[in-house]
């Protein structure tokens, strides 16, 4: 059932760009070593600023938004979670965790890799093995996240780790000693830093690169907002390969221009043209935490219904900042308007901001979450929204029941799946878009 | 107007004709492995007992896991919905529907027309499915027509997984070596089914007129098991195996709730 288009649409001219720099950051990190450079390990809501401090060539690579990468490419995603079943790990854990360390343990790299084969991903790309880290800088508030790098630490022979206890409660109770907490560990790691690199800790570097931060943050949940709008601009699996960039290097000067010159002034463009991501758009829905990432053709599939997604928690609320307004909606995060002159004051700033991550909070409560998922639900303007019982990730995953009867209480219709958000194997296509096709005729569009 | 419903189930191709909203053919035929083979001969089987030809059928509804395997159809539905709107044809008070098929147990909620408000579904999981059952009766030695009526003579309740297939038959072994009688162990196993069945009802809430449809519906020690569980009587139609098929024919006809 192909519906008429109601509005024009036309392909992001912005599109390109995002592809450059989510390849070049993989590129530099490989080639780090090549140019004199660092490389570090960290997840995509690790504090990556601090590292900043020791210099314009140190690169990292985030674990979620690269095991993504392998997810996506099945034939080394199945090589890498048998690699690591091999070595005993279960099944049951965070399959994000399994791929990565799937691709240490077969020491493939995905970014010279596509289906098994060699495929150079960039020019000059060789068949590399996994780059080793120089050091790991992690944080922790997800229940495997530590432990995630302990394991790599151990795997790659030892690499200096430092990790910051950043679970310090949700945002509506964070109190001065808390923010000082995580601001202290902060200082102590980059002392760490300091002496397992060898190198001076810059302090003007790390002001940049928390002001990049903040600009990120800011400019791309200033974008998802404007999903507001109907049409939509921007569709879900669209959505995931313009946040990912957030994922691998926010406090990066690329990221935060790209998102503040480039993509929000064309979305601002779409709106203003009336620019839809689904030209047939007749009902709105949203997703919550990692879709499988294998099967993000689920998402173009609801297009024939005329359904839109909108976005997600998970892509609004993982790199996105937010803040109520006076008017009672949610809004980008105002950027503190300070200057920094001190590494004390930096951080304190840093770590007050970064502590309000909505996704972070429905680590503490489930309630928290469907608070927020009700309110996107009701300002996007939503008919429903797709629950993922994901069993690749405990921690976004607890609560999704509680989400469901919230949301039903609220008035929306909710269609829960099973999957797994980087192990296909724990996916159903088939059912899932059965289970869609039932769901559409709820929204009435079937 | 003559319409038809195709039901591709998992394991049996169910079709229904109707004339002007009354049944006049219908078949039932096992999908095996040549499943457009089969849907062919469960079309014709029904066009013949209808005493009409394809070109009579003014418009075909598909449904079921193997809805595109028709031989032809104008448009397709989900299962859920088609259960919706049988049970409503068939029982005008219905609004929660269970179906409890080979492959799959469903629970929804609909409205007076038949449209679903709400749904689950069982996942990746035999254990709420007919298969179950067909399983289980397997390890107990016991003609699969022959388990419901063994099961209401069982003397004790005894717990029994509720969560997977493979371990529920693992315990039916130890149950045999346990000598516990095949009656309790069938009851056991109806139970187990039910609970698991509830468990997804209760997810989307019922009211006191649930309808019953699917192959299993057809067994009575389920039944039973199932209105203990739900704390009610639940509706079984007659054919309840049909349900799915007739909303199909409904749908093509456009049926909306009403006579």
């Amino acid at each position: 059932m192909e519906l008429e288009a109601k509005y024009p649409t036309e392909k992001l001219k912005c599109w390109g760009k995002a592809k450059d720099i989510r390849m070049k950051f993989y590129q530099d990190y490989a080639e780090a070593h090549d140019k004199g450079g660092l490389r570090w390990a960290g997840g995509a809501w690790t504090f990556d600023a601090i590292p900043a401090g020791l210099g314009d060539d140190v690169y990292p690579i985030t674990s979620e938004p690269y095991s993504a990468t392998i997810a996506f490419d099945k034939e080394l995603s199945l090589e890498c979670m048998e690699a690591a079943e091999v070595k005993g790990y279960p099944r049951d854990l965070c399959s994000y965790m399994r791929n990565y360390w799937g691709s240490i343990i077969t020491d493939k790299f995905a970014f010279g890799y596509k289906d098994g084969e060699f495929v150079p991903r960039f020019q000059g790309a060789k068949p590399l093995g996994f780059p080793k880290p120089d050091f790991i800088w992690q944080d922790h508030i997800c229940c495997s996240h530590a432990k995630w790098y302990q394991v790599v630490s151990d795997l790659e022979g030892g690499i200096p780790m430092f990790t910051v206890d950043n679970a310090v409660g949700p945002a509506h109770e964070l109190t001065d000693s808390k923010i000082k907490y995580v601001v202290e560990q902060l200082k102590d790691g980059i002392k760490f830093l300091e002496k397992v690199t060898g190198r001076d800790y810059d302090d003007e570097l790390l002001f940049k690169a928390i002001k990049n931060h903040f600009i990120s943050t800011s400019k791309w949940a200033e974008t998802c907002e404007l999903n507001k709008a109907i049409p939509a601009p921007l569709d879900e699996k669209s959505i995931y390969s313009l946040y990912v960039l957030g994922t691998l290097q926010k406090a990066g000067k690329q990221v935060a221009d790209f998102y503040e010159k480039d993509l929000l002034p064309e979305v601002q463009d779409r709106v203003e043209r009336g620019i839809a991501a689904v030209p047939n758009e007749r009902v709105r829905v949203m997703s919550d935490t990692q879709p499988p990432w294998s099967f993000l053709s689920i998402f173009r599939y609801l297009e024939k219904f005329g359904c839109v997604s909108i976005g997600s928690l998970y892509t609004f609320g993982l790199i996105g900042q937010w803040e109520v307004k006076k008017d009672g909606t949610w809004g980008p995060k105002t950027r503190p308007d300070v200057e920094f002159s001190s590494r004390d004051q930096a951080l304190y700033e840093y770590v007050k901001y970064e502590l309000h991550k909505p996704e972070w909070q429905h680590f503490y409560s489930c309630h928290l979450k469907s608070d927020m998922m009700i309110r996107i639900a009701k300002e996007w303007k939503l008919d429903g929204v797709m629950l993922h019982y994901n069993r690749g990730c405990e921690g976004l995953s607890v609560g999704i029941a509680e989400n469901r009867l919230a949301l039903l209480d609220a008035g929306f219709h909710v269609m829960a799946f099973e999957g797994n958000n980087a192990d296909e194997r724990e996916f159903d296509e088939a059912r899932t878009k059965a289970k869609i096709n039932a769901f559409m005729e709820t929204l009435g569009v079937k | 107007m003559i319409t038809m419903g195709i039901d591709l189930g998992a394991k049996n191709i169910k079709v229904v004709i109707l004339k002007d909203n009354k049944i006049v053919g219908k078949s039932n035929v096992l999908a095996g492995f040549e499943v457009e083979k089969s849907a062919q001969q469960a079309v014709d089987k029904a066009l013949k007992e209808a005493g009409i030809t394809k070109d009579d059928i003014e418009k075909t509804v598909s449904t079921g896991a193997g809805e595109k395997l028709a031989p032809f159809y104008d448009e397709t539905k989900s299962v859920v919905g088609c259960d919706s709107l049988g049970a409503v044809f068939l029982h005008a008070a219905a609004r929660s529907v269970i179906d409890v098929g080979a492959e799959e147990g469903r629970g929804m909620r609909c409205d007076e027309t038949g449209k679903i408000l709400d749904f689950e579904v069982n996942e990746k999981c035999a254990a709420g499915a007919g298969a179950f059952t067909e399983a289980m009766s397997r390890a107990l030695e016991v003609n699969l027509e022959e388990l419901g009526a063994l099961s209401l003579k069982a003397t004790e309740e005894i717990p029994m997984n509720a969560q997977c297939t493979v371990f529920a038959e693992s315990e039916v072994v130890t149950m045999v070596h346990n000598k516990v009688s095949k009656a309790n162990m069938a009851r056991a196993v109806h139970d187990a089914m039910a609970s698991r069945i509830t468990s997804m009802v209760r997810k989307i809430g019922f009211n006191k007129d649930v309808v019953l449809v699917g192959g299993v519906a057809n067994n009575i020690g389920f039944v039973d098991s199932l209105n203990k569980d739900l704390e009610l009587e639940v509706v079984v139609p007659k054919d309840p195996e049909f349900v799915g098929a007739l909303g199909a024919a409904l749908a093509a006809a456009g049926w909306k709730g009403g006579k």
